[in-house]
C-alpha cells in the first residue's frame, strides 16, 4: 500500500505541525501525503452535505494573538467539517488582557480537555514553546517572521491541482522575503518538492543572509517573468514605508509589482497566486487578480480541505502508523 | 474457492440481485474501498451481459465514518465517488468480505451523506462469520467459516485463508 510506504519514511508520528520540517525526516513523502488525503476531503467538501463524524468529540481551539480572517475561518471550517467542536479565544476579550501569561492561558485551556491548539503570534517560536507546555497537538497558524506551513501545503495543493509534479518548474516569490513566514514556509516546501525557487524582492526587503537557502535571488522581476510557472507574490507591508525599507510604495509597484504589463508577459499556463490579503494596486493590478491563471480564490479553497487533512492527521489517524487497514 | 468459483458465484449473485428487484430499475452498485471494487465492477459486466443495461457503480471509502478513529491507523485508500444522486435509488453495496459488520455500518453512514436512498442490499463475496452488529448480507458468494484470527485474502485469482498478520 502506497500510503503506508509513503509513512513509514517517518520515524514516529507527527504531534505538531510547527514547521514544514515536521513533515518527517523525507519532507516531500510528508507533503505527499498531505497531498493526497487532501484529495479526499476536497470530495467531502464538493458534497450537499460536506460534513464527516472524523473528529466527533475531539475539541479544537483557535488561538489567535494576531489578527486574521482567512487563517482562523479556514481551520474553523475544516474542523466543523470533521464535526469536531471549536473553541476560539481572540486575545482582546481575554485574560490576556488583565496581564495572564502566555503559560497561564495555555494550562487553562488544556484543563477544560482540547485535542489541538492552532495558535498564531507575532513572535517566531511561540507555537514551539506552546508545544513543550501542552499535551495536545499544537499547529502553527503562523508564527512572526518564521514559518506559516499549513498555507505552504495549500499553495503545493494548489499548484499540483494546475500544473501536476513540481519537479523542475520555474517560481518566482515576489514581494517582502526578510518579514515573510509564507516566504520561508513555502521556500522549504516547494525545494522539497523539487521546484526551482527564486526570490525577487529589493535588497532591503532580503534576508541579511540567504546562506543555506535553496534558492536563487534576482532584484530584477522583468527579467525573469517570461520563464516562470508561478507567480507568488507577497502581501506589501504598509508599515515598511515607515521603516523606509522602500522610498514610496509606487516605486515599489514600479518595480516590483504585478501590473497588467507585465502579467501580459507571463506564459498562458503560468499561475498568479497571492496568501492574501491583497493590497490590490501595489503588489498586484486590481485587474490581475481577476485573470483566469489567477489562483488565488483556489487557494483560499483548498485551504479548508489541506487544514482538515492536517487536523485529521494529527488527531484522527491512529495512535500508530504502518498498521494493516482490514475490515 | 478458484477465480472460476468466484466467477460463478458472481453470476449467480447477479441473477439474484435481478430477481429480488424485479429488473434494474433505479439500482446502483456501490464498491467499499478497496477489495469490494473489483467485485463491484464484474457484478456490473454481469449485469450488463444478463440485461442488457449499463447501471451506475460507483465507490465509497468509509475511513472518515469508522468508529475507531484514533484507536487504530485509519486513513482513506481513495477518493469516494458515487455518480449519481442517491435519493430514490435502490443501492447495492459490494464488499469482499464481511466480518464483524462494522465497515457495513459505516458504509450507511456514509451513504446517507449521500441522499436518501430507498433501500440498501448488501452482496459479498465471502460471509466468514463473526459478526459484532445485527448486519446481514442479501447477497452472498460463499458462506466461509472461520477462527476470529484467521485473515480471509480475496484476489483475482480466488480466495484464500492465513494467519492474520498482526
Amino acid at each position: 500500500m502506497s500510503r503506508q510506504t509513503a509513512a513509514s519514511h517517518r520515524h514516529g508520528e507527527m504531534r505538531n505541525l510547527l514547521a514544514i520540517s515536521d513533515l518527517g525526516p523525507d519532507i516531500a513523502a510528508g507533503i505527499e501525503e498531505v497531498m493526497t488525503l487532501t484529495d479526499s476531503f476536497v470530495e467531502v467538501s464538493e458534497r450537499a452535505i460536506p460534513k464527516v463524524p472524523a473528529l466527533r468529540g475531539r475539541t479544537v481551539v483557535s488561538l489567535f494573538f494576531e489578527d486574521s480572517t482567512r487563517t482562523r475561518l479556514s481551520f474553523e471550517t475544516a474542523a466543523k467539517r470533521l464535526s469536531a467542536d471549536t473553541m476560539n479565544f481572540s486575545v482582546g476579550t481575554s485574560s490576556v488582557k488583565k496581564g495572564e501569561s502566555l503559560r497561564d492561558t495555555i494550562e487553562t485551556i488544556e484543563a477544560m480537555g482540547v485535542d489541538a491548539i492552532v495558535v498564531r503570534h507575532a513572535s517566531a517560536g511561540v507555537p514551539r514553546q506552546i508545544a513543550q507546555w501542552a499535551s495536545s497537538a499544537v499547529i502553527n497558524a503562523g508564527d512572526g517572521w518564521h514559518e506559516h506551513p499549513t498555507q505552504a501545503l495549500l499553495d503545493c495543493y494548489t499548484i499540483r491541482e494546475h500544473l501536476g509534479d513540481m519537479r523542475g518548474r520555474r517560481i518566482a516569490i515576489v514581494g517582502d522575503i526578510k518579514h515573510s513566514r509564507v516566504a520561508r514556509s513555502n521556500i522549504a516546501a516547494f525545494t522539497a518538492l523539487g521546484a526551482d525557487v527564486t526570490v525577487v524582492a529589493p535588497p532591503t526587503l532580503l534576508p541579511p543572509s540567504l546562506e543555506g537557502w535553496p534558492v536563487k535571488v534576482s532584484h530584477d522581476l522583468d527579467a525573469i517573468l517570461p520563464e516562470l510557472d508561478v507567480c507568488y507574490l507577497l502581501r506589501m507591508q504598509r508599515e515598511r514605508m515607515n521603516e523606509a525599507l522602500i522610498p514610496s510604495l509606487r516605486e515599489y509597484t514600479a518595480l516590483f509589482g504585478l501590473t497588467d504589463e507585465r502579467a501580459d508577459r507571463l506564459g498562458d499556463h503560468t499561475l498568479i497566486m497571492h496568501p492574501g490579503p491583497m493590497n490590490r494596486g501595489v503588489e498586484i493590478a486590481a485587474e490581475v487578480a481577476e485573470r483566469p491563471n489567477a489562483v488565488i480564490i483556489d487557494q483560499v479553497r483548498n485551504g479548508v480541505a489541506v487544514r482538515m487533512a492536517v487536523l485529521f492527521l494529527l488527531l484522527g489517524s491512529g495512535t500508530a502508523w504502518g498498521g494493516e487497514l482490514d475490515g | 474457492m478458484s477465480a472460476e468459483d468466484m466467477q460463478r458465484a458472481t453470476w449467480r449473485m447477479a441473477h439474484e440481485i435481478i430477481e429480488r428487484n424485479h429488473g434494474l430499475d433505479d439500482v446502483v452498485i456501490i464498491g467499499l474501498q478497496t477489495g469490494g471494487v473489483p467485485l463491484a465492477e464484474r457484478l456490473t459486466a454481469a449485469l450488463a451481459q444478463i440485461e442488457g443495461i449499463e447501471v451506475p457503480v460507483g465507490c465509497v471509502d468509509v475511513a472518515f465514518y469508522r468508529d475507531d478513529i484514533g484507536l487504530r491507523p485509519v486513513l482513506p485508500e481513495t477518493v469516494t465517488d458515487i455518480p449519481v444522486e442517491l435519493t430514490g435509488r435502490t443501492v447495492v453495496l459490494v464488499d469482499d468480505v464481511l466480518f464483524t459488520g462494522r465497515t457495513i455500518r459505516a458504509a450507511l453512514d456514509a451513504l446517507g451523506d449521500h441522499g436518501r436512498a430507498r433501500q440498501v442490499q448488501l452482496a459479498v463475496m465471502i460471509d466468514r462469520g463473526h459478526r459484532e452488529l445485527p448486519i446481514r448480507p442479501d447477497f452472498v458468494g460463499k458462506n466461509l467459516p472461520t477462527r476470529r484470527d484467521e485473515a480471509v485474502d480475496v484476489h483475482d485469482e480466488g480466495v484464500d485463508l492465513g494467519e492474520m498478520v498482526k
